[in-house]
């Protein structure tokens, strides 16, 4: 690999944006001897990826808290350990919050029985768990791949197919059936049938609907929960981490990964516009106007931005610009950060479990309840989260003595009917409230609350809608149709345009994966 | 009772709607042929079809084109829009200049054609057969433009022959004999304001009127008087399409079926299969369709719909194609098919696979002939010819010879 030199160099690959996905995918093309410039937007690298200071001496991660997607496999390979990344918490315990009650410890180990615990539930859980798990198995192979195009006649392609039919019928014929069953339902109706407990079966409930445009009724939530489950797998032991200083640390460490293979990383440098010349990709402009030539553009912007605002629906044909802009991209997670003046007291939850996340999702009703606003675009009066308080595993992220709660709040719609300049404050204090009853005396040591409403996050992480996924987790957006048919192999119908972020097969999450399936795709040339 | 509720309460009754022309049609028609058009009811045959064949050709024609379906397209990005949702350069069309269009699917597979007017420097009228909104709106996505249907806002009237021009000038329309094929010119007839272009479907001398629904029986009765000695006469639909099939000119649902509407693969048809391939220019920057239209140019087109003369006076109605005499290897068939009393041939226009559509090939056509309710099958040699069958010089001659 040639050394850098200060001249204004040629580049093979530019690559849009500075997230983990845009790092992973720049390393992965500077480690096979390209020329690679990372474009970053922010004045740091991170995207929705980042540590921010929201008030004075107090550091949280943007958007998502905890590192539970990304694989072990890209975090050894790229040598993130090496350049930097440290583990403030990892295999961090679940608990689930009951107001008025005792939490949950709900573990992949299992949950504790009788009155205090999850009831009779506790042998049903373990079955449960071990056939998901082997049904997350099973999926997990297909999360790392490139998926397969359909209505060609690559065999690769056939293969690819034949595979995936391969992966479920290895399940043997019980768990085959029982996985075609659910694969399809709603995740409400198969906890149903599985639990009693109110609590367990909310907290399970919970992670079908993360970041997701749904409640536990919606359709095709088992596939979502399946989705996280085995994008998990590929994790290893270090599931649910929590990294020193913050999810930012992840992305401070692939960039210098990927500067330390060659990747040239330019931050406070926002793409207006992808260049094109004779009907290819060529370059891009800054919004300040500087224009850069490449031999390729790899995008990890979500694909309505790619394509609608960088690209230009004038590069692209009807049909595809259709499909594109019916990409269902709309926020409902917020996010809430509080500087706190002590540590918050939840009724009932030990030490021990205080550092893992917590789970305010007491019930599949209050879930279904909470997600009822949202449908006729107004935030949940009593909303569901997911806390962790950082600063009880790195004191470090506020001042001495002093805490940070970082909560990720649902159900808070992009389209607030109400509209959000008028509402954040009262939803804000509302989440406080709902906070208050969990945790006694939390309101009064709240010295600031920053509220990052899906609007916030469109507008500062730049992705159209603020969904944190760049896309809806759901059947139709899903594998070879995600983000959609045309671009699902990250190559468009832009000759030497690729995508690379969240709006690609296997998705959003701090995961990288599609970062870096993309660069393999780009190394190869292959257009869609 | 509201004015929309009043327009609306009669339509689920009378499905059909009456152009602003119907009173005078219906008082002509003789054999009370009439048929739908695009949600309109219109003459098919006043007479005979004979008689405004012949008319169109040798007279001055009148013919309802209301029913064409006509959008108003306007805003900064109008000439961008179209250019990108057609194959045609569309920067080279000046104001008050008419282009002939096709415009295709992502696949490259034709969505419809029509004729697309530049009214002003950023205003158009798009005139196809069918409605496309969902289409033009889809397009829409990404560029500041307004599309909006104005089919009933606007009546619509085709004066095409020889004498047509004379006509008009008869009529009082000073200047038009200076229009020049495919230009727009703004006149007034009976006090009203007049659109023309010099456009038509006959591939013969012609013109096509635009005018608000309130001009339209004045303007028919004007035209009716002042053509008296030249001998105008309305026509329908049949005698319109006996002279487009001469000029060469294609027909939607005839021979060809918008890639939007089929259901079965392999039923969609390209420019380049349509024999349109002069009408795509792929220098001219990125349209819909252009990637596929590159890959099927640089792979050859599998089939291409030609212009057949066939062998004796009997049309070859609906036939299937074969390479040879025997009928035993089909290469394609016919998609309209009649005998030219201009030309005296019998001419078709087929799609024909390849090798076998080359100019100057022969093909044999399989043609069934009912002859009082008996059936007899011939197997008649044609041969692939060029297109048009019929091309007079007065169709482009500026200005038109004096009748």
């Amino acid at each position: 690999m040639a050394q850098q030199t200060s001249s204004p160099a040629r580049y093979d690959f530019i690559v849009i944006g500075g997230g983990h996905n845009g790092l992973v995918c720049a390393a992965t093309l500077a480690r096979a001897g390209r020329r690679v410039l990372v474009l970053e937007a922010q004045s740091r690298v991170g995207g929705a990826a980042a540590t921010r200071e929201f008030a004075p001496g107090f550091r949280v991660s943007s958007c998502a808290h905890l590192l539970h997607l990304m694989p072990a496999e890209m975090i050894r390979g790229l040598e993130l350990e090496a350049h930097g990344l440290e583990f403030a918490a990892q295999g961090m315990p679940t608990t689930a919050l009951r107001p008025g009650g005792l939490p949950l410890k709900v573990t992949p180990a299992g949950v504790p029985g009788g009155d205090a615990g999850a009831g009779g539930d506790a042998g049903a859980y373990a079955v449960y768990t071990q056939r998901m798990r082997r049904f997350a198995g099973a999926l997990a192979p297909l999360l790392g791949r490139v998926p397969p195009r359909l209505g060609t006649a690559a065999w690769s392609d056939r293969w690819a197919l034949l595979a995936v039919g391969w992966q479920i019928r290895k399940l043997g014929r019980r768990d085959m059936r029982e996985l075609l069953r659910i694969g399809g339902m709603n995740v409400f109706d198969l906890l149903e049938e599985q639990f009693d407990s109110d609590a367990l079966k909310g907290a399970l409930g919970f992670d079908a609907v993360l970041g997701t445009n749904f409640g536990p009724r919606s359709p095709g939530t088992v596939l979502t929960l399946l989705y996280r489950m085995a994008a998990e797998t590929a994790c290893g032991e270090a599931a649910l981490s929590q990294p020193k200083g913050g999810l930012g640390a992840v992305c401070d460490a692939l960039a210098k990964s990927a500067a330390a293979l060659g990747a040239t990383i330019r931050s406070a440098s926002p793409v207006a516009r992808i260049l094109v010349a004779a009907d290819r990709a060529a370059g891009v402009e800054l919004e300040c106007g500087e224009r850069i030539e490449a031999d390729a553009i790899v995008s990890s912007a979500d694909p309505k931005t790619t394509f609608l605002k960088l690209l230009g629906a004038k590069y692209l044909d009807t049909g595809f610009v259709r499909r594109v802009s019916h990409i269902r991209a709309r926020g409902l997670a917020a996010k809430l950060h509080l500087a706190l003046d002590r540590a918050p007291q939840f009724t009932g939850v030990d030490s021990a479990s205080a550092k893992g996340r917590l789970l305010l999702a007491p019930s599949l009703n209050y879930l279904e309840r909470a997600y009822n606003h949202a449908k006729y675009g107004e935030y949940s009066t009593a909303p569901a989260m997911e806390i962790t308080v950082p600063t009880l595993n790195e004191p470090g992220l506020a001042p001495s003595g002093k805490h940070v709660l970082s909560a990720i709040v649902q159900y808070a719609p992009y389209a607030l009917k109400a509209g959000w300049q008028d509402e954040r404050q009262r939803f804000s204090r509302l989440c406080i409230d709902v906070l208050e009853a969990a945790a006694p005396g939390l309101r009064d040591s709240v010295l600031h609350a920053e509220l990052l409403t899906p609007l916030d996050i469109e507008r500062e992480f730049r992705i159209e809608g603020g969904h944190w996924h760049h896309g809806e987790l759901a059947f139709d957006q899903f594998f070879m149709v995600r983000p959609v048919p045309g671009a699902a192999q990250h190559g468009t119908p832009m000759p030497g345009l690729y995508l690379c972020g969240a709006g690609c097969h296997p998705g959003g999450g701090v995961m990288g994966t599609p970062g870096r399936n993309a660069a393999q795709q780009a190394l190869k040339g292959g257009v869609a | 009772m509201s004015t929309s509720s009043k327009q609306l309460s009669p339509h689920f009754k009378k499905p059909l709607l009456e152009t602003p022309f119907h009173a005078r049609a219906r008082d002509l028609s003789q054999v009370d042929s009439f048929v739908a058009w695009a949600g309109y009811t219109t003459v098919d045959v006043f007479t005979t079809v004979e008689q405004e064949y012949f008319a169109i050709r040798n007279a001055t024609t009148l013919y309802d084109l209301t029913p064409m379906v006509k959008y108003r397209i306007a805003g900064p990005d109008a000439g961008p829009y179209l250019n990108r949702l057609v194959t045609r350069d569309l920067t080279k069309l000046k104001p008050d200049r008419v282009a002939y269009c096709v415009w295709c699917n992502d696949a490259g597979h034709l969505v419809d054609d029509g004729t697309v007017f530049r009214l002003s420097e950023g205003e158009y009228r798009l005139c196809t057969a069918e409605r496309q909104i969902d289409w033009l709106l889809d397009s829409a996505i990404g560029f500041a433009v307004t599309v909006d249907e104005v089919t009933e806002e606007i009546a619509a009237l085709a004066v095409q022959g020889p004498t047509s021009c004379a006509v008009l000038k008869a009529a009082g329309l000073a200047g038009v004999e200076r229009m020049k094929p495919f230009e727009i010119g703004y006149f007034s007839l009976a006090g009203l304001p007049l659109t023309v272009s010099r456009t038509g479907f006959t591939g013969d001398l012609g013109y096509e009127l635009w005018m608000a629904p309130a001009a339209a029986e004045p303007v028919w009765d004007a035209l009716m008087a002042a053509g008296r000695s030249r001998g105008i006469r309305a026509v329908g639909s049949q005698a319109l399409n006996l002279a487009r099939l001469e000029a060469g000119f294609l027909s939607p649902n005839i021979d060809f079926v918008s890639a939007e509407h089929t259901l079965r693969t392999g039923r969609d048809r390209s420019p380049l299969e349509l024999g349109l391939a002069w009408l795509v220019d792929f220098d001219k920057g990125h349209f819909t369709g252009r990637r596929a239209l590159l890959a099927e140019r640089r792979r050859g087109p599998h089939r291409l719909l030609v212009g057949l003369d066939v062998a004796g006076n009997k049309p070859a109605h609906n036939a299937l194609l074969y390479a040879k005499a025997d009928g035993r290897r089909e290469i394609g068939s016919v998609t309209s098919a009649a005998w030219s009393p201009t030309c005296k041939r019998n001419i078709a226009l087929a799609m024909v696979d390849a090798p076998y559509f080359r100019t100057g090939s022969a093909v044999w056509a399989d043609i069934y002939l009912n002859r009082e309710l008996v059936w007899e099958r011939r197997m008649s040699r044609a041969e692939v010819v060029e297109r048009p069958f019929f091309a007079p010089g007065r169709r482009r001659a500026t200005p038109p010879a004096e009748f």
